[in-house]
């Protein structure tokens, strides 16, 4: 309903209007009007973060747990620039997000206000769009649009920038319709007779592979069901990225694990051999394809993808098919239906015989031990003793991450909430905040290392205070465990500042914040701890005391192809592998 | 127009299948919503993902819808300008992105004034050669001209070159304007 009122009662209409129940902010000075309208309400839950970053990745948790918008509001100037970490990580890994940020009045931009800052200026790079709003005229129409945005197409961040005296003013407020955005209309259907063609190539091939990515999650959960049935009707091998994890379920016959850098020995194997790949809501990102002029090098390549400027980015493709995967995924299933496709069954049998060869390396296996915890027995354990759980992972940036997402094993979409493109150390504690406070009854684990934990520590006390019963997993070997890994390979094992020095005793500190802490060093009481920790109604802070030397394996130096993997029971000394010029990448 | 200049140099980290692709030069047009900032972000795409920009012309087009068409000639591999293209697209006050040389049947303008030091036989020497190129003299001093030339790009480059020894002072182009042959609009 079309009504007067002030900017900032248009700011927190709109966000009723657009069905959201969850706000995660920090006020201000540039922001007091909007909070003074959400003191006058109820159905917008404001969670008071204790530093914008960590409102940032709590939105995106929130979003990518369940696929609505995440929604956050920050104050003018450092408020903004504090933000711009998580707006950076949303849109590398496509996540929706509206950010309200406040700004000076609009007299005073452009003189160095206390607290200004050029907000869309620094954010144009990190935002899938951004606004500014001079006008209360405009505003309803910008918040709108500003949704339809971040959710439509390929999702990601968008950025409001409010002047103060705009939330002040009073203006006419319109209610969201279906606006017909002039310019953004992004393609859903993927054009038919590339449908087909693709149908026609998959009935044909003798060494296809599924190469799926977070597309097929932000697609919603119809198109991963559409997957598996894809999956089902051909027979082919699937393998996904980190972003895609849980599309396929982990335990499904087809899968592969993961691929790239740190991926599984069969998932990169069967990428480099197969004469037919398609991929699904994946953007041969460098974590993926290792050297490109040695990627996949005797196939044919489908992309499918929402996004047209990710198709021939980085690798130039034989059939691309601009379209949601969802849509695209429901046409090929149906083709596929209808035409009755013979598969080569000789061909496919071969294929999979060649792949359990891969598979029999047991590329993610490591050396057990009876006197310290090896960081993949823990993530096992976790896995083992939460499965049967409603359970949702986010991790932090680094070698656990990487544990995680090979040991760990998603059976369905939106619950592994990881930072993939960006790698921002600090996501995992504000991600289980913010997906804790969608899926109140979920068991939400951030698995963590000691490092990463330290940069957004502070968000302790929202998950405290908000009464989040988060388990941080905290996989403490002493040192940023990736950074000391690259140190060893590359620089000698000269591990400059990569010890992580003077760190808290993460027991007492939960304890500091009114939380449990717990501590296991012991292989063999670690079932216990980790049931301890998961019965606890309370926020933990788990501190597993892991080897302080193991390395993430398999991997694909920086440099090489997919066939060039080193795995764990390698002799040769790693970093002799790397050339110069794979030194260079990062 | 696809100057032959070398091929893109090739790292085994950046091109697949080994294929070597030459530079090419192309007009892109590009309709845009007339709002702040829709420059900016046109402008920091090309810095931020590495892309040049040999010329860049904005103007508003249609007042009444406030629309502003930016023309942009940009040089890369085939396959970089197509990215361009797309990457283009992707900005939401965009409403189409045109690559004029793809298309072929294009004419591309640009105006140039051209300031040029002389006297005596050098001043009747460059108003034969303005007249050959039918070039404006748009001020006059006892020592000087300003020349107004328009044409297409490498008519200003002669132009110019020509001037240069004559007593050549300064040059200001406008960058070029472009648009498709025939009856069909962008």
């Amino acid at each position: 309903m079309s009504k007067m009122m002030t900017g900032a009662e248009m700011v927190v209409q709109a966000l009723q209007d657009q069905g959201v129940t969850t706000l995660f902010g920090y006020p201000g000075g540039a922001v007091l009007p909007i909070y003074d309208a959400l003191f006058h309400q109820k159905k917008v839950h404001h969670i008071l973060v204790r530093h914008e970053q960590g409102a940032a990745h709590a939105a995106e948790g929130y979003a990518r747990s369940s696929g609505k918008v995440g929604c956050l509001l920050v104050t003018s100037g450092p408020g903004a620039t504090n933000a711009i970490t998580g707006l950076t990580d949303a849109l590398m890994d496509s996540i929706p997000l509206v950010c309200i940020t406040g700004q000076v009045p609009t007299h005073l931009i452009g003189s160095d206000a206390f607290q200004e800052a050029d907000t869309v200026g620094l954010t144009r790079h990190c935002t899938k769009h951004n606004y500014l709003v001079r006008k209360i005229e405009d505003l309803s129409r910008i918040l709108h649009e500003a949704f339809y945005i971040a959710r439509s197409g390929r999702p990601g961040p968008v950025v409001v920038d409010i002047p103060k005296d705009v939330q002040f003013a009073t203006g006419l407020y319109t209610p969201p319709k279906n606006v017909h955005h002039k310019t953004y209309q992004p393609q859903l259907k993927g054009e038919i007779a590339k449908i087909k063609q693709a149908v026609a190539m998959m009935a044909k091939a003798k060494k296809p592979i599924f190469y799926t990515g977070g597309g097929v999650i932000n697609a919603g959960p119809a198109a991963s069901t559409l997957l598996r049935e894809l999956v089902a009707l051909t027979g082919f091998p699937i393998t996904s990225t980190l972003m895609g994890l849980g599309a396929y379920p982990g335990s499904g016959k087809n899968w592969l694990g993961m691929l790239g850098m740190h991926g599984s020995y069969e998932a990169n194997n069967a990428m480099h051999d197969c004469d037919l790949m398609v991929c699904i809501g994946a953007r041969f990102d460098d974590r993926i394809t290792g050297r490109l002029d040695a990627f996949a090098p005797h196939s044919q390549k489908i992309h499918i993808d929402i996004d047209a400027s990710s198709i021939n980015k980085n690798v130039a493709v034989d059939l691309p098919i601009v379209g949601d995967c969802a849509h695209v995924l429901e046409d090929m299933v149906r083709l596929w239906r209808a035409e009755a496709h013979p598969v080569d069954k000789k061909a496919l049998q071969a294929w999979w015989a060649q792949i359990d060869q891969w598979r029999a390396r047991k590329s993610f296996g490591y050396k057990k031990s009876d006197t310290t915890i090896k960081p993949q027995y823990a993530v096992e354990r976790l896995y083992e003793l939460t499965k049967k759980r409603n359970t949702y992972i986010t991790t932090e940036v680094g070698q656990h991450q990487m544990w995680a997402a090979q040991h760990y094993r998603f059976e369905e979409p939106n619950r592994w909430m990881t930072s993939g493109g960006l790698g921002t150390m600090g996501y995992g504690l504000p991600a289980a905040i913010g997906t804790q406070l969608a899926h109140p009854d979920a068991l939400v684990i951030d698995i963590a290392g000691e490092a990463s934990i330290l940069m957004c520590i502070q968000e302790l006390s929202t998950a405290v205070q908000f009464h989040c019963p988060v388990k941080i997993f905290i996989l403490n070997n002493e040192y940023m465990g990736m950074v000391r890994q690259w140190q060893e390979l590359l620089h000698g094992g000269r591990y400059s500042s990569s010890y992580s020095e003077a760190l808290p005793d993460f027991v007492k500190l939960a304890e500091a914040y009114g939380m449990k802490g717990i501590r296991c060093s012991d292989p063999s009481q670690l079932d216990e701890a980790i049931l301890e920790m998961i019965d606890s109604p309370q926020a933990v802070i788990f501190d597993c005391v892991v080897d302080k030397a193991e390395n993430c394996l398999p991997m694909i130096p920086s440099g090489k192809a997919h066939n060039e993997m080193i795995l764990p029971d390698a002799d040769e000394d790693i970093g002799s592998v790397i050339d110069d010029k794979g030194k260079m990448l990062v | 127009m696809n100057a032959q200049t070398p091929p893109a140099k090739l790292s085994p980290y950046s091109s697949s299948n080994g294929q070597v692709s030459r530079i090419e030069t192309h007009t892109l047009s590009v309709l845009v919503d007339n709002e702040p900032g829709v420059l900016a972000r046109v402008v920091g795409l090309f810095s931020g993902r590495g892309y040049n920009i040999e010329s860049l012309t904005v103007a508003e087009v249609a007042h009444a819808q406030q629309l502003s068409r930016i023309t942009i000639v940009t040089t890369g591999t085939p396959e970089t300008i197509e990215q361009i293209s797309h990457q283009l697209e992707r900005i939401v006050p965009v409403h189409r992105v045109t690559d004029l040389t793809l298309l072929g049947a294009t004419v591309e303008r640009e105006l140039a004034m051209i300031k040029v030091r002389g006297k005596a036989e050098s001043r009747t020497e460059a108003l034969r050669l303005a007249e050959a190129f039918r070039a404006r003299v748009i001020d006059a001093t006892t020592e000087s001209f300003i020349f107004e030339l328009t044409g297409a790009p490498k008519k200003i480059d002669d132009f110019v070159e020509l001037m240069r020894p004559i007593g050549l002072v300064e040059v200001s182009r406008t960058g070029v304007a472009a648009i498709t042959r025939g009856p069909v609009g962008m």
